[in-house]
């Protein structure tokens, strides 16, 4: 500490003699720009505050539309932890959601079983059973696996389901599972409209925080690293394939959640649920609200839903060639997404733990 | 016993043989120089002892264990450290940030997650940061320092493990004549507790600082001893006049 302390003193005493550069009073530097970084929670506030009220000024069909965006809104945090923290490039994030999905229909169908304190938990479950399989599979080996092993396995492993869902009768085939009866509490119903949508939103944000707290620890420093750079950091010392096997499996529990709610949210599963489309879509979500971002996620997905919602309306026949061209235009020209528009850089990165306080 | 042993390395990439039978032997507290002509195999001996490459043929063995197996993540664990030559600081983490990220490494994951081990690292961190002439820019990004402090904060990077022998695969590259004699002053006090495997075109800067030498030449040891005997070494002498 004090050793620490008096270095830094010797450093603030002259300009560096190397780069001629005239060092800021040590102080200042150990103290890291805290003051700016303050637009990241007033977006998070500003979008929390929305999503509050709104059930209070939307008319019943949109309530249930904004249900479904906070489930796929959860959906998509899924997918950010796996590849926009981790860098894991999971195209098959949607086969945990799907599972999960199947998995607590069929608890409902077969079983009777409603009640949200068993359902949560079982999709849950669900989700971290399948990802700790497939994870285990494709990340676990001794060496490193490559990109596209990784890309193409999680890719297969959805599109795999997605083909089993639909020739499984046991399953439903091609129509999935009908009729799911509501989600209880004791004797009361959760069915779709205000209760629903604040049931998932309180999810949202106790997963959202959760989140938070892990991607702004020191483990969060360790998947910057994995993401930035997996050889080096595995020359550190680090375990890099257990690193990703575990957050593969949180990003596969947190799927699962979504795909339990989202299954009894529409009182029904159907096979695109675990396939390649909804895993491809909550890439976009990501992509285009910003990864490496909790909060954009969460943009990501309202605005593209949303905008899907409001086009296939008034624009029947071409809303999907526009989604499409403005998607690529985000990408293309904000590779770090709408978020980045008002986030700088150093914010979106952030810092790891918190520096003691009489350090500073 | 030496620190590190390798004996017998050989390396065959298709039809490329960058190692034939090389051997490389680094006792405790030892600064040891790899030199040779441009494609003589140094870097790839390096990688093979770091792990990053596996030998086709022959063993490595690191404080009388057979490593030649282990993976990076097992080596670095059992104390040995590498810094690549082409400069991999996280480019988007603040030094600050990317000391700790090396420094953590072996911290459990409970403690990772809970962020048990920031406070005691935290002094770690600015000594290190001071140590390496970088404290000023701590919360900078690392992509924002010149060629030569990133070479530092690597090499403060591979040290931060406190590592028995470190690799420095071309640690002056692209740096002033100045900031290699800081370099060379950066290194020195590491001695007291590590050794160091180095490979260096600059061999003033290999001289200044390395007790003994290993010369390869087309993936073979040519030559190692101590300095005077490598310098009085005709074979040695006759290649790096070619060379010239």
């Amino acid at each position: 500490m004090g050793g620490a302390k008096q270095a830094l003193a010797e450093v603030s005493e002259g300009p560096d003699a190397v780069t001629g550069e005239v060092a800021p009073a040590a102080g200042e530097a150990a103290r890291p720009a805290a003051a700016g970084w303050k637009i990241l929670p007033i977006v998070e506030g500003l979008v929390l505050l929305v999503a509050l009220f709104l059930p209070l000024v939307l008319q019943d069909y949109l309530t249930v539309f904004a249900t479904r965006v906070v489930i796929l809104a959860l959906f998509a945090i899924s997918f950010d932890l796996v590849w926009g923290y981790a860098g894991i490039m999971s195209f098959g994030q949607a086969l945990f959601f799907g599972a999960a999905g199947y998995g607590v229909a069929l608890l409902a169908r077969d079983l009777g079983v409603t009640s949200i304190l068993l359902i949560l938990p079982a999709g849950a479950l669900i989700g971290l059973t399948a990802a700790l399989l497939l994870g285990g599979f494709l990340l676990l080996g001794r060496y490193p696996s490559s990109v596209i092993f990784v890309s193409l396995g999680t890719l297969t492993g959805s599109y795999a389901a997605d083909r089993l869902a639909r020739g499984w009768y046991y399953l439903g085939g091609q129509n999935g599972i009908p009729s799911i009866p509501p989600l209880s509490l004791g004797s009361i119903d959760i069915s779709e409209g205000p209760v629903y949508y604040y049931l998932a939103l309180g999810i949202l944000v106790v997963i959202y925080l959760l989140c938070r707290f892990l991607v702004r620890s020191q483990f969060g420093l360790a998947l910057a690293g994995l993401r930035e750079n997996e050889q080096r950091i595995a020359f550190f010392g680090y375990k890099a394939q257990h690193l990703k096997a575990i957050i593969f499996a949180i990003g596969g529990t947190i799927a699962g959640l979504a795909g339990s709610l989202y299954a009894f949210h529409e009182g029904f599963v159907w096979p695109n649920m675990l396939g390649v489309v909804f895993s491809t879509q909550v890439v976009l979500y990501v992509l285009f609200g910003g990864s490496g971002t909790l909060i954009g996620a969460v943009i990501g997905t309202v605005i593209i839903e949303g905008v899907s919602f409001w086009l296939s309306d008034n624009y029947r026949d071409v809303w999907p060639i526009i989604l499409g061209v403005l998607l690529l235009l985000v990408i293309m020209f904000r590779p770090l997404g709408l978020i980045s528009f008002v986030l700088g850089e150093r914010e979106r990165v952030g810092s790891f733990g918190k520096v003691p306080k009489e350090s500073r | 016993m030496p620190l590190l042993e390798a004996s017998g390395i050989s390396k065959v990439f298709g039809k490329l043989t960058a190692l034939d039978g090389a051997a490389l032997t680094v006792g405790e507290n030892e600064f040891h120089g790899l030199i040779g002509p441009n494609g003589s195999g140094k870097s790839t001996l390096m990688k093979c002892i770091a792990g990053a490459e596996v030998p086709t043929t022959g063993k490595v063995s690191f404080v009388n264990t057979d490593i030649t197996a282990f993976t990076p993540t097992e080596r670095a664990r059992a104390g040995m450290s590498l810094k690549f030559q082409i400069t991999s600081v996280l480019p988007t983490l603040t030094l600050y940030d990317n000391i700790l990220l090396a420094l953590q490494a072996q911290s459990s994951l409970l403690d990772l997650v809970f962020s048990r081990t920031r406070r005691a690292l935290h002094d770690q961190v600015m000594t290190m940061l001071t140590q390496f002439r970088l404290a000023d820019r701590a919360f900078d990004a690392a992509a924002n320092l010149s060629h030569g402090q990133q070479q530092w904060l690597e090499i403060a990077m591979a040290l931060a493990g406190k590592p028995r022998l470190l690799l420095l695969d071309e640690p002056t590259g692209g740096m002033s004549l100045e900031e290699r004699r800081v370099t060379g002053e950066l290194l020195q006090p590491i001695k007291q507790h590590c050794s160091l495997v180095i490979v260096e075109h600059d061999l003033d800067f290999i001289r200044d600082i390395c007790d003994r030498l290993t010369v390869l030449d087309q993936g073979k040891v040519l030559a190692s001893g101590t300095i005077a005997e490598i310098q009085a070494n005709k074979s040695v002498q006759e290649i790096y006049l070619r060379r010239a």
